[in-house]
């Protein structure tokens, strides 16, 4: 393909008048269908069965039936599942940034012989599916007696982010200037001086992206727990929902108050933080 | 300087604790899958090395060709829609209003966990009280379809909230791509006399020719790989009519504790990952990448 324009007699602007307003209506369909099946999901959460059977998809009932929320959170064990997703993302999170700034600014800022085979190491470990990786570690933590603790889930977390996290923090951290390091090296700073008081400091928004990132990775996480974890007490709310929806089968209301309960906390960061993750993904731009 | 920047102690000290913890549960769990691959084990009992048996096994057994066949499927399919993602993203990185917003609304999907996405299009699919046959009913479709449970149409039902989900994932990445060619190119284009279909066809395209080469890997390997949404929705029923590689190795593994064979399945899966990234990086390559900054 050639880079060169070509003039075009028939060409006109797909974008002027009446194509416009067509255009927008499509990109505003495909907007409403992304939405519409959450909307939907909302309304039925507030809704008892029989007003979920008998009403029309998109309208709401009179008494909204709040108490749905209230019934899953003490009685669906909800509670323990949320508090579980709460506490494990939150580690990991943090371990995973915390590990991967050292890296990143190891990668970055430091001389060392190794660093292209270990910056690959890095890279190649995001092209590696989880599955293939499963069985064996099913084993080994059985091994080490690790299964059914959830400190298995914030190990494999933080190793399986570790990647992306580094490729989000690596463009910030390159383009640090040089003098900085001079300047702390001048005054006899030394490196872990340097980094921990000077320039991990000035990676603070970066690090909030990388943060997010890993938030919603692992708060959405399933297989790990699904494999790893076997006591109901330990799971975190992206199993436990599963398991709560097998039980109560044909309670769409409860089920649609749990949906709810687990999606929340990434609608609000969304809402919140639209730009940060926009920009995070950007930059990471790899997983799935 | 030099000096103080090359210190091996404390290099080691940054770097190490995350290697290890990268090549312990990453890396030496792939060697192990593809040495559990070549014994026959039900994961307690004593292993019984058979070499290359599984893979023998794997070539003959029906089911994981159907299975692969259905990943390969969803790897092509959602490789095409890429085509109309790219097609978004290049009106809305036009100058429209409320593109910014747009972008945002279409992400939010890929921001919800594949469980949770795949309990509410099961409520979608649901043969009486699902939104989509309440909306065929009222079209006046008396015969509508059981999506998940019918094998026809299973694989097609699995897909739409596939692409659901990744939809707003790929506009982005395209958005910001094309967001930041210089406007300087497109300009002068226009400067000389072409269209916006023009420039986005042959200017804007071929500027972002590399992102478009990375998220044809990132969907054909995702869509390879995919588990979580066909886990929960179908678990590949009916009838393994939707069952999908890792879901035919999750469940070789953990429901028949067949480990041996589900690691040799597991480490083929890898393998093909890997071989797509490389055939896909050999068909897209290009003599002279555009540079521009």
């Amino acid at each position: 393909m050639a880079a060169r324009p070509r003039t075009n007699a028939s060409g006109r602007s797909v974008f002027a008048g009446t194509g416009r307003g067509a255009l927008y209506l499509v990109l505003i369909a495909a907007a409403a269908l992304q939405v519409l099946p959450l909307v939907w999901l909302l309304f039925f959460s507030l809704k008892n069965s029989q007003e979920v059977f008998s009403m029309p998809a998109f309208a709401l009932p009179k008494r909204l039936r709040w108490e749905n929320y209230e019934n899953v959170w003490s009685q669906g064990n909800i509670e323990r599942y949320f508090v579980n997703s709460v506490w494990i993302t939150a580690a990991s999170v943090a371990l995973t940034v915390l590990l991967a700034s050292f890296v990143t600014f190891a990668l970055t800022r430091m001389r060392w012989k190794l660093r292209p085979a270990v910056l690959g190491l890095f890279m190649i470990g995001m092209m590696i599916p989880v599955h293939s990786t499963l069985i064996p570690l099913f084993i080994l933590f059985q091994k080490l007696g690790l299964i059914d603790n959830q400190a298995n889930l914030i190990l494999s977390y933080t190793a399986f982010n570790l990647p992306i996290t580094i490729m989000i923090l690596l463009g910030f951290y390159m383009a640090l200037p040089r003098e900085i390091e001079e300047a702390a090296v001048m005054d006899g700073c030394g490196v872990n001086r340097m980094f921990l008081r000077i320039v991990l400091p000035m990676t603070g928004s970066v690090m909030v992206t990388a943060a997010i990132i890993n938030m919603i990775y692992n708060w959405n996480e399933f297989i790990f727990v699904n494999t790893f974890i076997s006591s109901d007490k330990l799971k975190t709310l992206t199993v436990g929902v599963q398991n709560f929806v097998g039980q109560y089968m044909s309670d769409w209301g409860a089920i649609g108050a749990t949906l709810m309960i687990s999606i929340l906390p990434i609608l609000i960061v969304f809402f919140l933080l639209s730009n940060r993750i926009v920009e995070g993904i950007a930059a990471g731009s790899v997983k799935g | 300087m030099e000096k103080v920047m090359s210190n091996k102690r404390v290099i080691a000290l940054y770097v190490l604790p995350s290697l290890l913890l990268l090549l312990g549960i990453v890396y030496v769990p792939i060697v192990l899958t593809g040495y559990y691959g070549l014994n026959d084990w039900d994961g307690i009992g004593k292993m019984t090395f058979i070499g290359l048996d599984n893979y023998a096994r794997l070539l003959k057994d029906g089911v994981f060709w159907s299975s692969a066949g259905h990943s390969l499927l969803f790897a092509l399919l959602s490789a095409v829609f890429l085509a109309l993602y790219m097609a978004v993203a290049l009106v809305l990185s036009g100058r429209i209003k409320g593109a910014q917003l747009l972008r945002k609304i279409y992400l939010i999907p890929m921001l919800l966990s594949s469980v949770a996405i795949a309990q509410l299009w099961l409520k979608i699919y649901h043969p009486t009280n699902g939104i989509l046959n309440g909306l065929l009913e009222s079209l006046g479709v008396e015969d509508t379809p059981d999506w998940l449970a019918d094998p026809s149409i299973v694989l097609g039902a699995l897909f739409v909230p596939i692409l659901w989900q990744y939809a707003g994932f790929y506009i982005l990445i395209y958005y910001a791509a094309l967001k930041n060619i210089p406007a300087s190119l497109t300009e002068a284009a226009r400067i000389d006399g072409a269209n916006s279909r023009q420039v986005a066809l042959r200017i804007k395209l071929p500027l972002v020719r590399e992102v478009v080469k990375v998220t044809i890997v990132l969907a054909v390997v995702g869509s390879l790989k995919y588990f979580d949404l066909i886990y929960v929705m179908t678990d590949g029923g009916p009838n393994q009519a939707s069952e999908v590689m890792a879901s035919y190795m999750y469940h070789k593994a953990f429901r028949e504790f067949d480990y041996g064979y589900g690691s040799a399945i597991g480490f083929f899966l890898l393998l093909v990952c890997l071989v797509a990234t490389w055939i896909i990086r050999r068909l897209t390559a290009t003599k002279d990448p555009i540079q521009y900054s």
